[in-house]
């Protein structure tokens, strides 16, 4: 059985249960914000750990592998997406073209490192999501306010990760992987440079082909991953991965490119084995 | 088309066809997030507040 475990039900749940119930996959939808883990539950069920809280959702991905269970996607995945630095270490090991960035440990690295990277800079909480805390700075003297502000954040915030700001005319691209094939991308415009569809970005379709599509296969080589959502931004010398994602929301981006994600998500669930390596 | 109560302003919100447990409906009086608890009998609560690390 498909079981899809989640702690707040978004419309992406419900359509891929509506799939999975569509294509004849035998599926369960569970809440499981009240329950105790660690009992027993049958071999060949794959676990799509959709909780809405990373934290949650890796705790319940490494659980469920130590108990031999296969889960989507798999807890090493869920790792490597949800913290940037690490995201960044695994692309940049595999020689895939990112966004210039630097790492530093202090207010007064956290300056220095913009002040490397050159204005305007973007500073990003490690871990968090939806453009939530991402910070474009114009100038020093919005970087240092925004330093300060991030020292008195908490100790996730002590980690500064500065990026180069990459200029996109308006527009990125979000493209999907599942099993390994690259199915479809989306362009994202916005009058904001922050242009995720969850802050009201506009989407529409992405040709995946050429060189879109080998480099979203050299994504998914360095990352490994069931369903993986990859944020790029195209530029004269090429596509750039800005991140990659484990949990995706796709519910904008089905009918933009006309391709079913959900189905395509069950589908791939429905064939896996148990205890398949990523 | 069924409707449940806002526990915040009082309300009167109308579930969305196929409603489900877990799911989260807004009120549009209020602006209050609510999660559907309970399907029989109809109810509500206050949805809990977005998490640091809640997201993609």
């Amino acid at each position: 059985m498909l079981r899809i475990l989640f702690t707040r039900l978004r419309q992406e749940e419900k359509l891929l249960v509506e799939a999975a119930r569509r294509l004849d996959i035998e599926v369960s939808l569970e809440d499981v914000k009240d329950r105790v883990w660690g009992g027993s539950a049958p071999e060949e069920d794959v676990f799509l750990c959709r909780c809405i809280g990373h934290g949650q959702n890796l705790a319940l991905a490494r659980h469920l592998e130590g108990r031999g269970r296969r889960v989507v996607n798999p807890a090493a995945v869920m790792e490597l997406c949800g913290d940037k630095l690490a995201t960044t270490a695994a692309l940049e090991a595999a020689s895939i073209p990112q966004p210039a960035y630097r790492l530093a440990l202090s207010e007064e690295g956290a300056l220095a490192a913009v002040e490397e990277i050159g204005y305007p800079a973007v500073l990003k909480p490690v871990t968090g999501s939806w453009g939530r805390l991402l910070a474009k700075v114009n100038d020093r003297e919005a970087a240092e306010a925004v330093v300060e502000h991030k020292s008195h954040l908490g100790a996730h915030h002590q980690i500064f990760y500065v990026q180069q700001y990459i200029e996109k005319s308006g527009s990125d691209v979000r493209a999907f992987i599942v099993g390994g094939e690259p199915i479809c991308a989306i362009r994202r415009e916005s009058g904001h440079w922050i242009t995720n569809t969850a802050r009201g970005g506009k989407a529409c379709a992405q040709p995946v082909e050429g060189e879109l599509d080998a480099v979203l296969r050299r994504v998914h080589r360095a990352i490994g991953g069931d369903f993986l959502a990859v944020d790029l931004f195209g530029t004269d010398g090429g596509w750039l991965v800005n991140e990659v994602n484990d949990g995706a929301e796709f519910r904008n981006s089905i009918a933009p490119t006309g391709v079913d994600i959900p189905a395509a998500v069950v589908r791939h669930c429905a064939g896996l084995g148990r205890l398949r390596s990523r | 088309m069924a409707q449940v109560t806002c526990v915040v302003c009082e309300g009167q919100v109308t579930l969305p066809e196929g409603a489900m447990e877990g799911e989260i409906l807004l009120c549009a009086d209020c602006g209050t997030e609510l999660e559907l608890v309970s399907l029989d009998p109809l109810t509500v609560e206050e949805a809990p507040q977005v998490q640091e690390d809640w997201g993609e």
